[in-house]
């Protein structure tokens, strides 16, 4: 706690000019500065527990499970439900996953960014247009179209294929996806553009040797979050996949838990193990992760 | 804006090309360019929106053809008890949601908005919970909330032994609970965006004219974070509507116990996909559109999400 208060006092003082009024408040703010760290503090246990025990849990056999009090390190620690689970199907599920999620994200970005660069060049009514409907379709809950979804895929003969989850995540993905490109597109100087009129580049010649390499940063940022809502992306593969090797790993965890039944830590090293690219993702990436969560939504 | 669009105009003079061959091509490449994004979005997005409504006046089990049904399904719906719980449960869900998860985000973002150490780690462990999908976290708490082998089972917490995903009364609360505990992280990522925006300048008047820490929060803090908030609840109160995965995976695919958890969406896929009513499922998709759009069409209006300057204008 005393660390966290010194770190408190820091508050506004991240240039240099205002760390002299900081430090003179550091004494001054008793009631914020419990208040937050309470709150601070108990998320962080609230947080943590439940992952610990997810992994706990999964370090132990069956009969510890019933035994062991459940916050105890595991009285013998095994790797057997790891086994369990990798000799089962579990490689198909995340190669599915993998697949699904790199294609989505793939045409997701190369086509929501030069639908953004249409947006940000054009002033037409048209182009305005088209970027209300990208902001109305952040508002359309993707439970509501559900039904025509499954319709469509069908009737397109790609029902329980991977392209059939492909498809309607990209297209959900575009919303949030030209949100963020067009708001950073924007803030492309204008004589970058002018210059290269001048020279005589048309749109392509643009979008390849000026837009696309500087908004790469944006493009880095949007394929993380988009990558990340794929992974855990759960409705689309429910619907619009059955069988058990079309299956990605969010809804392969619901044949584990009717596969597995009462082996809870078994279920719960598949859960483990579904969640260790995203963790990977998380350590090389986390900058990126954390600004495309806000990214477009915070100002 | 206007500006560069207009560009090619004064520099056309020294070009041999005559100024209206290259309107027109740069029209068709933009057009060329707008296409693929606008037809996957209208294929799979706006297309279902319109298809929903129609697939509401039909009769369909989901694998044979599709009859015309004209209101039935409606009259169906809207007479039907468990459309207006479900109603009642999403709105429930959605202000109880709103209710925990704003103080604490923004607490916890004023948290970790100062730049430090201790901060950053902090901000590591919250931010596991997002890594994990709605999945995980729904079988996660589930094998933890189980009153017999769960966390009820550890000296001192036997008070949480009980049945908080069975029992009618608790589950929507647990659900809410749950829900909290995946979502308030982002949340709170959000205020500390906001947060870190705000002009130290303001603080350092502030300062000057003895503003207290109390005064401060209130006058500058919370009245600069307005957008953030306004952004955050939107998210929320949309985002709400859409529990699907998490109420799916903890009530085991019912919505359950009994109809305790049964919001819209999970109403609607029972109806769709487990009753095989798909008429009837896509009445009840048409209302959370109409309760989706509704909300956002408040909030964008008070967000200004459609202006079309840059946010870094007048910086």
């Amino acid at each position: 706690m005393s660390t966290t208060s010194t770190a408190r006092g820091r508050h506004q003082a991240t240039r240099p000019p205002v760390q002299a009024a900081a430090r003179s408040r550091r004494g001054g703010k008793p009631l914020r500065r419990t208040l937050s760290g309470v709150a601070a503090l108990g998320w962080t246990a609230l947080a943590v527990v439940p992952v610990y025990w997810l992994v706990v849990t999964s370090l132990r056999t069956r009969t510890d499970f019933t035994t062991d009090s459940p916050l105890a390190l595991p009285s013998s620690p095994t790797l057997e439900n790891y086994k369990t689970v990798l000799n089962g199907e579990f490689t198909t599920y995340l190669i599915n996953s993998v697949l699904v999620t790199v294609v989505t994200v793939a045409v997701t970005l190369v086509v929501a960014l030069m639908a953004a660069f249409t947006v940000v060049r054009y002033s037409n009514p048209w182009s305005r247009l088209s970027f209300r409907l990208y902001l109305l379709g952040l508002a359309i809950p993707l439970q509501a179209v559900i039904i025509p979804v499954y319709l469509l895929i069908i009737r397109l003969q790609m029902y329980d294929s991977l392209p059939a989850i492909v498809l309607p995540s990209a297209a959900f993905a575009l919303p949030v996806t030209v949100m963020i490109l067009v708001s950073f597109l924007r803030d492309i100087p204008r004589s970058l553009f002018e210059a290269m009129v001048v020279d005589g580049a048309g749109d392509w010649r643009m979008l390849f040797s000026l837009v696309a390499p500087m908004a790469r940063p944006a493009l880095v940022t949007v394929a993380v979050y988009d990558g990340l809502q794929v992974w855990n992306g759960f409705l689309f593969p429910l619907i619009l996949t059955q069988s058990g090797d079309k299956a990605v790993l969010p809804l392969a965890l619901t044949l584990y838990r009717g596969q597995f039944g009462i082996d809870v830590p078994a279920t719960m090293a598949a859960v483990v193990l579904s969640t260790l690219p995203m963790l990977v993702v998380f350590v090389l990436a986390r900058r990126q992760l954390v600004a495309g969560l806000t990214a477009g939504f915070s100002k | 804006m206007t500006a560069v669009a207009r560009t090619p105009c004064p520099a056309a003079p020294h070009r041999a090309r005559p100024d209206t061959t290259r309107a027109g091509r740069r029209g068709l490449s933009g057009l060329l360019m707008a296409a693929p994004a606008l037809l996957l979005f209208g294929l799979f997005a706006l297309i279902p929106l319109g298809g929903v409504v129609v697939l509401s006046l039909t009769s369909w089990d989901g694998l044979g053809s599709i009859s015309w049904a004209g209101l039935s399904n409606w009259s169906g719906v809207l007479t039907d008890g468990t459309t207006w719980q479900a109603l009642w449960l999403t709105a429930k869900v959605m202000v109880v949601s709103w209710l925990v998860q704003t103080p604490l985000a923004l607490a916890l973002g004023l948290f970790q908005a100062p730049r430090g150490r201790t901060r950053a780690f902090f901000a590591v462990l919250w931010f596991l919970p997002l890594l994990l999908s709605a999945v995980a976290i729904g079988l996660t708490w589930q094998a933890l909330l189980d009153p017999s082998f769960g966390i009820g089972s550890t000296p001192g917490l036997h008070w949480l032994a009980r049945p908080l995903l069975g029992s009618p009364d608790l589950a929507l609360y647990t659900v809410i609970f749950v829900i909290a505990w995946q979502f308030v992280p982002f949340h709170a990522l959000l205020y500390q965006a906001g947060i870190r925006q705000i002009p130290v300048s303001l603080y350092e008047a502030a300062a000057i004219d003895g503003a207290g820490v109390m005064t401060r929060l209130l006058r500058i803090t919370l009245p600069q974070l307005k957008y953030t908030l306004v952004t955050s609840s939107t998210l929320m109160l949309v985002g709400s509507l859409t529990y699907f995965d998490l109420i799916f995976v903890l009530s085991g695919g019912t919505g359950g116990p009994g109809t305790a958890t049964r919001v819209l969406p999970l109403a609607m896929y029972i109806t769709g996909f487990q009753a095989h009513d798909m008429g009837r499922a896509s009445a009840l998709a048409t209302l959370l559109v109409l309760f989706g759009l509704g909300l956002s069409m408040i909030t964008t209006r008070l967000s200004g999400f459609t202006r079309m300057d840059s946010q870094q204008e007048g910086m």
